[in-house]
């Protein structure tokens, strides 16, 4: 299975070109129109690597979020896993390898059903239901997580947000899959939570060789998580660098902005200033050229002309004019 | 995954096991609530005693309903009444063909409750099938089961109830038929909308990733979170059903005389009702009583299985 690319990478997931278009009303008679949630996303993830994917609200995260899961086909490009197209794998087989860890603890686990009955879901679903075995399995994994063995038969409103979250992560991980895409793991949590939730999920990649998708849109998180991160904006990503290089030196002038919003713990600098004077633009109507130049500071004359091309950098690639003496001549493909 | 190697540690003396302090079963658990609710014990108990007294009115009732007459024993009146004096035989009287009411009275409980009991069962399948398919389908599905269900809103029951039954005759399985055909409405409304609030939610995101059929996340990730909405439709519409039964029996389009319907015996006694007024009394507290305990257990019902209620 484990085929390596070129560079010896063993890469666990993959996207090429990934659009998901949805036709979206545009009021009463006047038809449909296409809103591109997510643009021509390609995007390459070696095993055990932490891939962060951050962006606004509406940038498409959880299209992609979803499309990774199989719960959503492309509408076009092509979604691998382990080099297999996930356009002709079976339901189950990519339940084995893809799992998610959802945002909101108290959405996610059926409140009808008790704990042990959730963790052994995906091991029921896939058909080899030994129910003593499973109920030992169940109870391993609930060691695993830090669960303690009693509370296989609550239901998940006897539980604490942490205490639902960790069973998230038990039924996500009871298949030992290969991939788990975490959409925003900690946002419902309490403060005080967040950081066992996210310790946890640090101990168990490296234990059982796991490889995430963190979304998330608190730069926090991704920074302590991720060891690479990718930048959305309007369905594409802008910029991928390793954790490190992003955070110290931003290309793209959107990374740059997102990090100067984030907020700090001292009331005395006031709220940041982003430099994002403009709203997020109406994604049924993006702009022309490069999608982010009217809220961009660093903005040229032909940056609304033509949409840039993808320029590498040193650790991950950016999609800004800034970079390109080829001054807008445009991306050769779309 | 490598599950640590743990040495077993001895339990302590005098500590409980984990098995000790684990929840109980979830049967036991719905037990212990099902016997502290009062709402299920007294409407459950008077349903209870209404359905036994159907089953069983053969053996417990002192006359046939229909044969005994006797219309020289006419407008006896019942037990509480002085002058003139009851006959201790018809305890709770007679009506003006000199038949038991007592009699007539647990042979009217058999078809209320047959009649209220299979409308709601075909209303329940049809209206769960097309609210279910439109909550989780959506789309064209979705539009579609609005428009049947708009069409359905759309005709006055008893109206319909009526031409139909005066088209082609009565019996008491047509009126079962035609109301089941006709007050699924409330079932598909209800149960589109809940549907729909749960198709959105992460659980069912979280089943369909583990690969789960769409069969298995209708039957075991939605239904079990809309039953409670459907417990309290069924018995809504099963108390619906009987009421209508009654008012098309009134009206003479319902079940036909000389069947003992509860419906039939408050229209037979409604030109007595200045003078005799327990003739309408009787069946109409029957009626009262049987409507409160069903929306009582009903209400109870919902109550023990609703999430919330639980700790």
């Amino acid at each position: 299975m484990a085929e390596t690319d070129k560079d010896g990478q063993d890469i666990v997931l993959e996207a090429r070109d990934v659009t998901r278009t949805f036709m979206i009303s545009a009021g009463f008679l006047r038809g449909k129109r296409p809103l591109h949630a997510v643009n021509g996303v390609n995007l390459k993830v070696p095993r055990g690597e932490v891939l962060g994917l951050v962006g606004e609200s509406g940038c498409g995260k959880s299209t992609m979020a979803k499309m990774l899961l199989g719960l959503l086909p492309p509408s076009s490009g092509e979604l691998f896993v382990d080099n297999v197209p996930t356009s002709r794998m079976e339901r189950l087989e990519m339940a084995r390898k893809v799992q998610p860890i959802f945002q909101d603890p108290y959405s996610s686990l059926n409140p009808r059903k008790t704990i042990g009955d959730i963790i052994a879901l995906p091991v029921r679903v896939q058909g080899n239901a030994d129910e003593t075995a499973l109920r030992r399995q169940v109870e391993e994994i609930m060691e695993l997580v830090g669960l303690p063995r009693r509370l296989y038969r609550n239901y998940p409103n006897q539980l604490s947000g942490g205490q639902r979250q960790r069973v998230a992560v038990a039924r996500a991980l009871i298949n030992k899959p290969e991939v788990v895409i975490c959409d925003e793991p900690t946002s419902a949590l309490d403060v005080s939570v967040q950081s066992q939730i996210l310790n946890l999920l640090q101990d168990l990649r490296a234990e059982l060789n796991l490889t995430y998708i963190v979304i998330s849109h608190n730069l926090a998180v991704v920074e302590h998580m991720a060891t690479r991160v990718a930048v959305m904006y309007l369905g594409r990503l802008v910029e991928v660098a390793e954790t490190d290089r992003l955070f110290e030196n931003p290309q793209h002038p959107y990374t740059k902005a997102l990090l100067d919003s984030v907020l700090t713990p001292d009331p005395n600098l006031g709220v940041p200033d982003s430099s994002l004077g403009v709203t997020y633009p109406n994604p049924v109507d993006p702009p022309s050229g490069c999608t982010f130049h009217p809220r961009c500071a660093d903005c040229m004359d032909h940056c609304s002309q033509s949409a840039p091309r993808t320029i590498a950098t040193e650790t991950g690639y950016v999609e800004c004019h800034l970079y390109d003496d080829n001054q807008g001549r445009g991306r050769a493909a779309s | 995954m490598a599950p640590q190697e743990s040495t077993p540690i001895a339990q302590p003396a005098g500590l409980p096991t984990a098995e000790e302090i684990m929840e109980p079963s979830p049967m036991a658990q719905m037990r212990k609530r099902v016997f502290g609710h009062y709402g299920i014990i007294i409407g459950g108990s008077t349903l209870l005693l209404i359905v036994l007294v159907a089953i069983f009115a053969p053996l417990l009732a002192p006359f046939d309903p229909i044969l005994d007459q006797d219309l020289a024993d006419k407008l006896k009146p019942p037990f509480w009444h002085d002058s003139p004096k009851y006959d201790p035989a018809h305890p709770l009287g007679t009506d003006l063909q000199g038949r038991d009411y007592l009699t007539r009275l647990m042979y009217g409980a058999q078809i209320s409750l047959l009649i209220g009991f299979s409308a709601m069962l075909i209303s329940l399948v049809i209206g769960t099938t097309l609210g279910v398919a439109a909550g989780y389908f959506g789309g064209r599905v979705d539009i579609i089961i609005t428009f049947i269900i708009t069409t359905r809103l759309s005709m006055p029951v008893v109206l319909v109830a009526l031409a139909v039954v005066s088209l082609i005759g009565s019996s008491l399985w047509i009126v079962i038929g035609v109301l089941g055909l006709l007050i699924w409405d409330q079932f598909a409304v209800v149960m589109r909308s809940a549907t729909m609030q749960i198709r959105n939610l992460d659980y069912v995101a979280a089943a369909r990733a583990c690969g789960c059929s769409t069969f298995h996340i209708v039957a075991k990730e939605i239904m079990p979170n809309v039953v409670n909405h459907l417990i309290v439709v069924a018995t809504l519409e099963m108390a619906h059903a009987i009421l209508l039964e009654a008012a098309l029996s009134f009206l003479g389009l319902g079940v036909q005389p000389p069947t003992p319907s509860w419906g039939l015996m408050i229209s037979e006694a409604k030109g007595m009702m200045f003078f005799d007024a327990w003739l309408i009394g009787i069946p109409g507290a029957a009626l009262f009583a049987l409507i409160l305990s069903i929306n009582l257990l009903g209400d109870g019902v919902r109550d023990v299985t609703a999430p919330e209620n639980r700790n």
